[in-house]
């Protein structure tokens, strides 16, 4: 069946070859539309329309016709809210880059170290990931309680001048929603790291045993570097699902006290669902857009940039 | 023979650690039990808060076990918490997942599988191009593309009436909630099969087609088979992942066929009458208890489907 084509036609475009082409494996084709249209329709398509209407002064309703700009741009960085929303971001986005990088590793590495219970402990560990963040949020919400949760509980032991209450605490709440999201997502970093310790040559632990290298200088000074790309996977999760903080904060703070908890996604999705603002909507998911491009753009260019793709 | 004092260095290291209470053995495992109490605090506060009566509630804190066990703060979570003006419960909440979630992996899985079959087996001048696209397009914030999906859904359901004749409703129902976990799963789940289905060895491919099988023979008559535990850990990834999902359910969905997480969040956060907090860690817990199942049931391959999609992508 698989006719060859003739190496001397394929360099003339003949007319005649043309149906040829789109006909060939014409049923994988039309097996594929649903991922050629979520690809075209949704994520370029979407997409583009959004960044485009972010241009105009939608309200209540898209206004393609409208064109006004960078008016929504302006705007958005001269709101208080957004800002406050961008500043949360960087130091929960920072934080938890760190300490689920030093924690997931750590515990890899722990377990990595031929432990007994390594399974129930990796259980454990990774449990919460199961878990929505809606119930992680509630579920730290209840336990920071100022009265009846941790705080509450250390006042009750005689320290009456004790106070640890994030969440009711303007300055500190970010750090209150950051213990309830590495709770949530450091076991699967864990995870991720453990699979690369594994995938290290037992023989370097070898060399270096025979060396007498100390343990932890192992780590640092050549596990660490040898498991670079495997970093550099972990780094972009946590960057892609930081930027998507949204409902982790509707649980445990809804953005307060007041608006020190805001987040960007939560600032898109009210401006364009409950403000009737859908032109800041579009502008403020551009920006998310854009920050994520920052984020990837340099990483893929080291995963693909180097090589040819097998 | 200097190499003779085991405590100082070199010997717990590495291999099996023989000496149970070297000070390298103890800092170890005083690490991951200190962790382990980190990790489980949570989910011991919510069982013991959700067992507790209020008055005990009000009396105690978080942390102290219940005196007097009570099954009643379950009971009313699941039947009679309120939102708004409904009074039954997340009852309502759980079966809405349930018909969100059948309808959702079935068909995303079903799509994903054959986009993988297709990508691998199949390829066609510029499959990679949109399988690029499908991969990159994971990373877009869902913010981006939100609201012209709402526009698709609202005017695809209207075509689609004046077509069939009957009122035909997408933004809003259901369904519209299945089609947009079917796209937003597909990136992952097409990735996850076609890495499977590139393994597959070429010889039997090519002997099915001397066979004269076609496309889909050869998906339903030997790959499929085949990738059953592909499938199951597909299956895995999409029933917590839609179990879990939040902010689609929110905005594509009504309060009457709100999935469970937004209704939890409702009841919980909601601002009129007096808090109780044993419900409300009754129903959290209710909410969480699907995920927390098939996590333990499933195991090894829970963290297979989680690693597969991530190390690759």
């Amino acid at each position: 069946m698989a006719v060859t084509d003739g190496a001397p036609m394929m360099s003339s475009p003949t007319s005649s070859k043309r149906p040829n082409r789109l006909f060939k494996n014409l049923t994988a084709k039309i097996a594929t539309i649903p991922m050629i249209f979520t690809a075209l329709v949704v994520f370029i398509g979407c997409t583009v329309w959004t960044i485009y209407h972010s241009f105009t002064k939608s309200k209540l309703l898209p206004a393609p016709e409208k064109w006004v700009g960078l008016d929504q741009y302006e705007r958005l960085w001269s709101t208080r809210r957004w800002l406050v929303s961008i500043e949360n971001l960087a130091i929960y986005g920072f934080c938890s880059l760190v300490l689920s990088l030093v924690i997931g590793f750590t515990l890899a590495a722990l377990l990595d170290r031929k432990i007994r219970g390594e399974g129930i402990f990796r259980t454990i560990f990774l449990y919460p990931f199961a878990l929505s963040f809606i119930v992680t949020g509630l579920v730290w919400q209840w336990i920071l309680n100022p009265q009846f949760g941790i705080q509450g509980v250390v006042q009750r032991w005689g320290w009456d001048s004790f106070t640890f209450d994030p969440l009711n605490n303007a300055n500190i709440v970010i750090y209150g929603i950051l213990i309830a999201g590495i709770w949530q997502g450091s076991g699967f970093i864990m995870v991720i790291l453990l699979a690369g310790l594994r995938g290290i040559d037992e023989d370097i632990w070898k060399a270096s045993r025979v060396e007498g290298i100390p343990a932890w200088k192992t780590y640092i000074f050549i596990i660490i570097p040898m498991m670079r790309p495997i970093f550099v996977t972990a780094l972009v999760l946590i960057a892609a699902g930081i930027i998507k903080v949204y409902d982790l904060i509707v649980a445990q703070t809804s953005g307060g006290p007041g608006i020190s908890s805001e987040v960007p996604a939560k600032y898109v999705i009210e401006k364009m669902f409950q403000s009737q603002n859908l032109g800041q909507g579009f502008a403020a998911s551009t920006m998310m857009l854009l920050s994520v491009l920052v984020v990837l753009i340099p990483w893929a260019y080291l995963e693909f940039g180097g090589k040819r793709r097998d | 023979m200097t190499d003779a004092t085991p405590v100082s260095g070199v010997t717990p290291r590495g291999t099996k650690p023989r000496k149970r209470l070297t000070p390298t053995n103890i800092m170890l495992y005083g690490t991951l039990f200190v962790a382990s109490v980190y990790y489980l605090l949570p989910l011991y506060v919510m069982v013991v808060t959700s067992l507790k009566g209020m008055p005990e509630i009000r009396l105690g804190n978080v942390f102290s076990p219940p005196v007097e066990v009570t099954f009643e703060p379950w009971v009313k979570a699941w039947a009679q918490a309120c939102t708004g003006i409904n009074c039954d419960g997340l009852s309502r909440g759980f079966w809405n997942s349930v018909q969100i979630l059948v309808p959702s992996v079935v068909i995303s899985i079903a799509i994903a599988s054959i986009n993988g079959y297709a990508l691998s087996l199949w390829k066609f001048k510029g499959s990679e191009v949109f399988f690029t696209i499908l991969i990159f397009g994971a990373f877009i914030p869902y913010q981006v593309m939100i609201y012209p999906i709402v526009i698709l859904l609202r005017e695809s359901g209207e075509v689609l009436s004046a077509i069939t004749g009957t009122k035909i409703r997408l933004m809003g129902s259901i369904w519209g909630l299945v089609i947009v976990h079917t796209i937003f799963g597909m990136p992952i789940l097409t990735l996850l099969f076609r890495n499977y289905f590139a393994s597959v060895p070429e010889e039997l491919f090519k002997a099915a087609r001397v066979d004269g099988a076609g496309f889909w023979q050869i998906y339903f008559q030997i790959m499929l088979p085949m990738a059953l535990p592909i499938f199951v850990v597909a299956i895995i990834l999409q029933v917590t992942g839609i179990w879990n999902d939040f902010l689609f359910g929110v905005i594509f969905t009504k309060p009457d066929t709100y999935p469970m997480t937004v209704q939890l969040n409702n009841i919980v956060n909601s601002v009129q009458g007096v808090k109780e907090y044993n419900v409300n860690m009754a129903a959290t817990m209710l909410t969480g208890l699907v995920p927390l199942i098939i996590y333990f049931a499933s195991g090894k391959l829970f963290v297979r489907g989680i690693a597969a999609g991530a190390v690759k992508g």
